[in-house]
């Protein structure tokens, strides 16, 4: 409970006595670069395999004649849309931006970083954090919405490749009975689980104490702690908006 | 000048802090000293504003720094420059970016005008050449002289060490102590410096005030700390076994 309110605490500090606007803009397209750039092989391989296996185990799992092929189609993009590329590039997101932000906030804090930015007057919090948390939601739905393009993708490679399905009916099968609303929803779940993955994970780098090891366990807990919140997310979400 | 006036500060109960006051003159290497864990880097943390004591003042020429308006406490913040114990520099940033950080969010500098200050200061530290190498890529003294080197870029008029010799060889710890007081008296900048070495105590103590479990013990200069009469001091001093044997001999 304590640490819930530090946490709420921390965010109500990022907007306390900032620097310019300049200078946040300038911060927050480095983290662009480094948050954003640095991920996008990872989901490129994540998001095109998730969509191959997709595939493949909808169609093992239809053994009826009576579903007509297409369907794989529509269940990839569907499954895609609605949970893979949103949710599960969330803890792919975790796991590498998340253990990143702890990992350099805890490392600032125990070498005094953040003790030489604050003598100086300047809001450690505000100015480590904010453009962090800026950056990820503003790139983590760009990553999402290409982590969705390339599992769809991948279902159509491994579904032409395997012969499970031909192009006309995968084509077919995603565009039958498509809803927009699903995409939208999407959009709404990546922009609040990259505000949770990098502020929990900031949250965690920021309050380090100790040495190395607390580095380490930081990052962990940063990784662990925001699993969680995703996953408590996801439901929450489901059930408010669908 | 600064002044502490009954200082303290408890964490979680216990009392790390407890009623320091002293007064720090300007051009003067004012020293901190006592035993590990006594509380010097609490102290500094508490002059320096990052960490609010439980009661007290630090005036700053005249200025209550925890009374102060929000815009008091920047103006005194940008006149302070710290050295911190293992450097904190910024691992992201070139050398010549760490130093010109405080220009470049603390003044309004053409960046022309910016370099040549870094350069100036770098220089005045002894170094050259190393303004596009990274913190992780120079060793442990060079990382202190860039400390120093951005702790007083902005042309400060207190600088704050912890430990500026921890983790140096003797005689690189000589050179860094040196260039602390030459920087001191030349600037006529208000110089406090949190230390455990004994050399640097009695090379550059204009003022040493003595601290043990949380308490001021003792205060005064480096010319008579040597014949105090605290038992605590008398130990702390005299735990180098060559300086013991130069008192017994004496
Ligand atoms: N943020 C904190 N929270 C809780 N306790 C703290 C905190 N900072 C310091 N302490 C405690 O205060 C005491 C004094 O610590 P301090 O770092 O000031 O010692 P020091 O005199 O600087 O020692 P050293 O010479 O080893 O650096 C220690 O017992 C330490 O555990
Ligand atoms: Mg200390």
């Amino acid at each position: 409970m304590k640490s819930i309110g530090k946490y709420f605490i921390l965010l109500g500090s990022l907007f306390k006595n900032r620097e310019s606007f300049k200078t946040y803009f300038k911060l927050t397209i480095n983290e662009c670069v480094l948050i954003g750039v640095n991920s996008i092989i990872i989901v490129v391989i994540v998001s095109t395999f998730m969509g191959a296996v997709t595939a493949v185990q909808t169609a093992y799992n239809l053994v009826s004649p009576l579903i007509p092929n297409n369907v794989i189609g529509l269940i990839v993009r569907d499954m895609t849309v609605l949970e893979l590329a949103p949710t599960i590039m969330a803890i792919v997101f975790a796991g590498k931006v998340g253990s990143n932000i702890a990992g350099e906030l805890g490392t600032m804090r125990i070498t005094e970083q953040i003790d030489a930015l604050e003598v100086m007057g300047i809001n450690g919090a505000s100015y480590l954090i904010l453009p962090k948390i800026l950056a990820s939601v503003f790139m983590y739905p760009l990553l999402v919405i290409m982590a969705a393009f390339l599992s769809i993708t991948g279902g159509y490679l491994a579904g032409i490749m395997t012969n499970i399905i031909t192009e006309q009916e995968y084509i077919y099968g995603i565009r039958l009975d498509f809803n927009e609303y699903t995409v939208t929803f999407a959009l709404i779940k990546s922009v609040v689980f990259a505000f949770l993955v990098s502020s929990i994970s900031a949250y965690k780098g920021f309050f380090t104490r100790g040495g190395a090891l607390e580095v380490g366990l930081a990052s962990t807990s940063a990784v662990t702690n925001s699993v969680i919140a995703i996953l408590l997310a996801d439901y929450l979400l489901a059930q408010l908006l669908l | 000048m600064i002044e502490i006036k009954n200082i303290r500060k408890s964490f979680k109960g216990t009392e790390v802090i407890k009623g320091i006051s002293g007064e720090f003159q300007q051009g003067k290497v004012n020293m901190i000293i006592g035993a590990s864990g006594t509380g010097k880097s609490v102290l500094l943390k508490c002059i320096v504003g990052l960490v609010t004591p439980d009661e007290g003042n630090v005036i700053y020429r005249g200025r209550d720094f925890f009374n102060s308006e929000k815009d008091v406490q920047r103006e005194i913040r940008q006149e302070i420059g710290m050295l911190f114990q293992g450097g904190a520099l910024f691992d992201s940033m070139t050398v010549e970016k760490n130093v010109m950080f405080p220009l470049d969010v603390l003044t309004k500098m053409p960046s022309d005008e910016k370099l040549d200050r870094v350069n100036f200061c770098l220089k005045r530290v002894g170094l050259e050449n190393v303004n596009t190498k990274m913190p992780s890529e120079i060793s442990g003294g060079m990382k202190k002289r860039v400390g120093i080197a951005r702790a007083i870029v902005n042309n400060s008029k207190f600088l704050f060490c912890d430990e500026p010799n921890s983790g140096l060889d003797p005689q690189t710890s000589i050179l860094i102590d040196e260039l602390i007081k030459e920087i001191t008296y030349e600037y006529d900048i208000t110089t406090v410096v949190v230390s455990h070495d004994m050399n640097s105590v009695v090379e550059s103590g204009d003022y040493i005030l003595f601290m043990y479990q949380g308490n001021k013990l003792w205060e005064g200069t480096k010319d008579d700390i040597l014949q105090n009469d605290v038992p605590e001091l008398q130990d702390f001093i005299f735990a180098n076994h060559i300086l013991r044997r130069l008192k017994e001999k004496a």
